[in-house]
């Protein structure tokens, strides 16, 4: 099928591209930017009259419980791939698992799904999960999701058996001892709350831990939701020693701090917890740079399990629907430009994950994101296609609403 | 932001934390709790305040002390008293905290006091209830995880008044478990806001949460330099899970460094009154003839309580 | 019904002509409870005219009445103080003005929660009319008509004398 966008602003961040002008689509790729290519003629014709036609959102973190919903919940927000964590229920530590997983994606047809498969059986971080059969069954990299490997000799043979094979491991800094009471920051609002603390100690030492044992072991490891300014300031220094050290941040905490926790609202309970003002700054700031790639760590939860005490909420946010937006509105902030801010959602993470992907190029996947800027759109359970209604930002305006997304040159959101 | 516990004519609705309120709030509780303290030396201990009104005790935590005091208090405003012990019955069945005030609410309950082992569950009740819109019935925290525990707080402040009159000429020392304390942050906060100049916190470093400064308070590792010509030593609880070893060696190296004994006390002023809001460990944080001397006003705070109590009942189920 | 408002009768001297109405009844050994605030400071005149040796009863009627719903508690309420045994007594109520008749009820109770008098008189200074309820004064020195708009008010100046202030709503 030949489908042209016309009218649309196109911004291909890592192409350096941003133009008014059109894109042509020929069997699922990029066939050409502004000229036709010889003899195309379009089937489908798209008017994307003020709208940014951008790269596919590549999110690198996002739950899907229910896998349809949230698949489609994907692609309403303009995320044509997610990287999926391995801890669903079962953990995906089996290759038959990883299989599964990724041919009901295919056959749903709407966001890629490129999974990550558990480091250790059962993540429970004591003996390795096949890793090699995992990555046959389509897993992109190696993880724990948020589950600590408290004992450092098995982490230890984890990253010595995947640097064999080259495999990417992603780990959450998180000290388990120093944060498996706490449930907040330990900060002043945590101290004033009466909420047990996770200091900020529990990202550093882990950080410290996981980069001294890249050093000895050449594993590349990608550090997933970092949360202080300290964690951020580790990573600075392990990314200059050479090492090879990627990292990411979730898009809440690009925009949220411990004060949000407000009276006691379970929805700014998240896992790494809300820190304080600095830690935000220092986390945008990074971001900023490029050093950290964005997502949206979406975690659907449902309301029995959020609508409890702080301590016994679950935490996480849902995110697919709302990584734009939120991307958009910590862009003006930050003041960047929008090249530069859909750069951390599209041609960044396609970097960490060393796929293709994330640009506009000839010849690339036609993974496309149609979106208007300045539609708004409020924040609804109704509005929201992803069974996780759970959001800090509930009844809150957002900006920037996706027209349609194209995963591989189809239509698989909007007109 | 707007205080969940206030209307928006800025009367009390719910009492969930003394944090927030203003000083004039605070001294009217005191004030009213006054006039209710007489009541218990009638014949007939009741008002009829309350009467027709269902309160009911929600403790998801076990207390019977502090149940009881509650009880008494509704009793004496003529208020029918249930008490729910909810481990034993629908939570452990799964029932979420909200369904079960839901299904309270259908039986006509128009006060809650809850007690509940989280910290901020209280006002997590407070906004279902609006969301519901049942502004008619109100919430009395007594006592949320480490968070608050105001009605403590204002029985210790009733408590100094009585002893001390005036807030704005004290030294008051708070000795003890302050991290996980919420007596501690309800005290802290109410002496705060009644201006008491100097609130110092005395105990070690593992038993104090960081950024107390922020709370307007003095740190002492010491508790010889803490205790100073203090006019009042609130002492708090050591509980025995804390004695295990991560936080704190032993109850007995604790008490030789923190325990109130004569000799400390000493260094306190000649007239400074001892507190403590129960039950006591003697031989752990108090040794026992301080807390049998004549310094101590331990009794007095319980029969205070009661009052207090009233006081914030009344208030809150008029408002 | 007289309705001299212009100008307001001398409170002092209503004290006296009030006294002088209660003094044929000295013999019952009476005990004097004034309603805050304008009763107790009758009452304290009163105690003073009649050469009473009981320290006088002081009643807030705050948790008796019949308005918590409407209203809430209200924000000054003062200790009730009665020094002495109610049981068997001759009680003497005395306010400074009888309305409605509801804030009489609520002391009544309240009176009757610390024992069983043996008689309950009233003793008002002014008397508007208007009764919501069957209540009426035993002595009383003043009938007087207001607007619905209009409250009579016992004040104590600086000097300490009791005057009488009227206040449109």
């Amino acid at each position: 099928m030949n489908i042209e966008i016309r009218n649309g602003r196109v911004v291909d961040p890592q192409a350096n591209i941003d133009r008014n002008t059109t894109l042509y689509i020929t069997d699922g790729r990029i066939a050409g930017l502004g000229e036709a290519p010889a003899g195309f003629v379009a089937g489908q014709s798209i008017d994307a009259a003020g709208c940014v036609v951008c790269p596919g959102l590549i999110d690198l973190g996002a739950r899907l419980n229910s896998i349809e919903a949230e698949l489609a919940a994907a692609v309403a927000g303009g995320v044509t791939s997610v990287v999926v964590p391995p801890d669903a229920d079962p953990p995906l530590d089996e290759p038959e698992l990883a299989d599964r997983l990724v041919h009901r994606g295919t056959e749903i047809g709407k966001a890629r799904v490129l999974p990550l498969g558990a480091l250790t059986q059962g993540l429970k971080g004591e003996r390795l999960a096949e890793l090699a059969g995992l990555k046959k069954a389509g897993c992109v990299a190696f993880s724990q999701a948020n589950k600590p490997v408290v004992d450092t000799e098995a982490l230890l043979r984890a990253m010595e058996y995947a640097a064999t094979f080259g495999f990417a491991v992603w780990l959450q800094p998180q000290d388990y001892w120093l944060s498996r009471n706490g449930i907040a920051h330990e900060g002043e609002v945590a101290s004033r709350l009466g909420l047990a603390g996770i200091p900020v100690a529990a990202e550093t030492i882990a950080i410290a831990t996981i980069v001294q044992l890249v050093r000895d072991t050449g594993c590349r490891v990608h550090l997933t939701r970092l949360s202080s300014a300290a964690g951020v300031a580790l990573l600075k220094a392990a990314r200059a020693e050479g090492l090879p050290v990627t990292a990411d941040v979730g898009v809440h905490h690009l925009l949220l701090t411990e004060n949000d926790i407000g009276f006691f609202n379970p929805h700014a309970r998240f896992c790494p917890p809300l820190r304080a003002q600095g830690d935000r700054q220092a986390l945008s700031d990074a971001a900023a740079s490029g050093l950290l790639a964005l997502c949206s760590d979406h975690t659907p939860v449902g309301a029995d399990d959020k609508l409890l005490p702080f301590g016994e909420a679950k935490p996480g946010a849902t995110g697919l629907e709302v990584l734009l937006p939120l991307t958009l509105k910590w862009a003006e902030a930050a003041k960047l430009t929008l090249p530069q801010a859909l750069a951390r959602i599209t041609s960044a993470p396609a970097e960490v994950l060393g796929l293709a992907g994330g640009n506009l190029a000839v010849g690339a996947a036609a993974d496309v994101c149609i979106f208007d800027p300045q539609a708004t759109w409020q924040l609804t359970p109704e509005a929201l296609k992803s069974r996780g209604k759970n959001s800090p930002w509930q009844g809150y305006m957002m900006s920037g609403k996706v027209k349609t997304t194209l995963v591989g040159g189809r239509v698989v959101f909007g007109s | 932001m707007h205080n969940p516990q206030l209307n928006k004519h800025g009367e009390l609705i719910h009492l969930m934390s003394i944090e927030g309120l203003p000083k004039g709030i605070l001294t009217q509780i005191l004030d009213t709790a006054a006039s209710f303290m007489e009541i218990s030396a009638r014949e007939v201990k009741k008002v009829p305040l309350l009467r027709g009104k269902s309160v009911f005790n929600l403790f998801f935590e076990n207390s019977t002390r502090t149940r009881t005091t509650f009880e008494i208090a509704a009793k004496r405003l003529s208020a029918d008293v249930i008490n729910l012990d909810i481990n034993k019955s629908s939570a452990s069945k799964g029932e979420t905290l909200l369904d079960t005030i839901d299904n309270l609410v259908a039986m006509h309950a128009n006060l809650f006091v809850v007690r509940h082992a989280s910290s901020g569950a209280p006002y997590l009740i407070a906004e279902h209830l609006q969301r519901i819109g049942r502004d008619d019935v109100h919430v009395v925290n007594a006592g949320d995880g480490r968070h608050a525990h105001p009605t403590q707080g204002l029985l210790d402040m009733y408590t100094i008044r009585h002893y001390k009159k005036d807030f704005t000429q004290l030294r008051v020392a708070i000795v003890g478990d302050i991290l996980h304390s919420r007596v501690a942050r309800s005290d802290i906060h109410a002496l705060t806001t009644l201006g008491v100049p100097e609130v110092r916190a005395i105990g070690p470093e593992t038993l104090l949460p960081k950024h107390l400064d922020k709370l307007g308070v003095q740190v002492f590792h010491d508790m010889n330099e803490g205790l100073k010509d203090c006019d009042v030593i609130i002492m708090l609880r050591l509980q025995n899970e804390r004695m295990n070893g991560a936080l704190l060696p032993s109850a007995g190296e604790y008490f030789r460094h923190y325990g109130l004994t004569p000799q400390k006390l000493a260094l306190a002023k000649p007239d400074a009154i001892v507190m403590h809001p129960g039950p006591m460990n003697r031989g752990v944080e108090i040794h026992s003839a301080v807390a049998d001397g004549s310094q101590a006003v331990i009794l007095p705070q319980v029969t205070f309580g009661i009052a207090v109590r009233m006081a914030v009942m009344s208030i809150v189920a008029g408002n | 019904m007289s309705s001299l408002l212009n100008p307001l009768p001398d409170a002092e001297a209503q004290c006296r002509q009030l006294a002088e109405l209660i003094r044929p009844q000295l013999h019952r050994n009476p005990a004097l409870v004034g309603i805050f605030s304008g009763g107790v400071w009758i009452a304290e005149r009163l105690k003073a005219l009649l050469d009473l040796s009981d320290d006088i009863g002081m009643i807030d009627v705050s948790f008796y009445r019949d308005d918590f719903a409407e209203k809430g508690l209200h924000p000054q309420c003062k200790p009730t103080v009665i020094p002495f045994d109610v049981e068997g007594r001759h009680i003497i109520l005395i306010d400074d003005v009888l309305y409605t008749g509801r804030t009489t009820r609520a002391a009544i109770n309240e009176l009757f929660d610390y024992g069983r008098p043996a008689a309950v008189d009233l003793a008002v200074l002014a008397d508007r009319g208007e009764r919501e309820l069957p209540i009426g004064a035993t002595y009383g020195v003043w009938d007087v008509e207001l607007s619905g708009k209009q409250s009579l008010v016992l004040a104590r100046q600086d000097d300490g004398r009791l005057a009488w202030r009227l206040e449109n709503a």
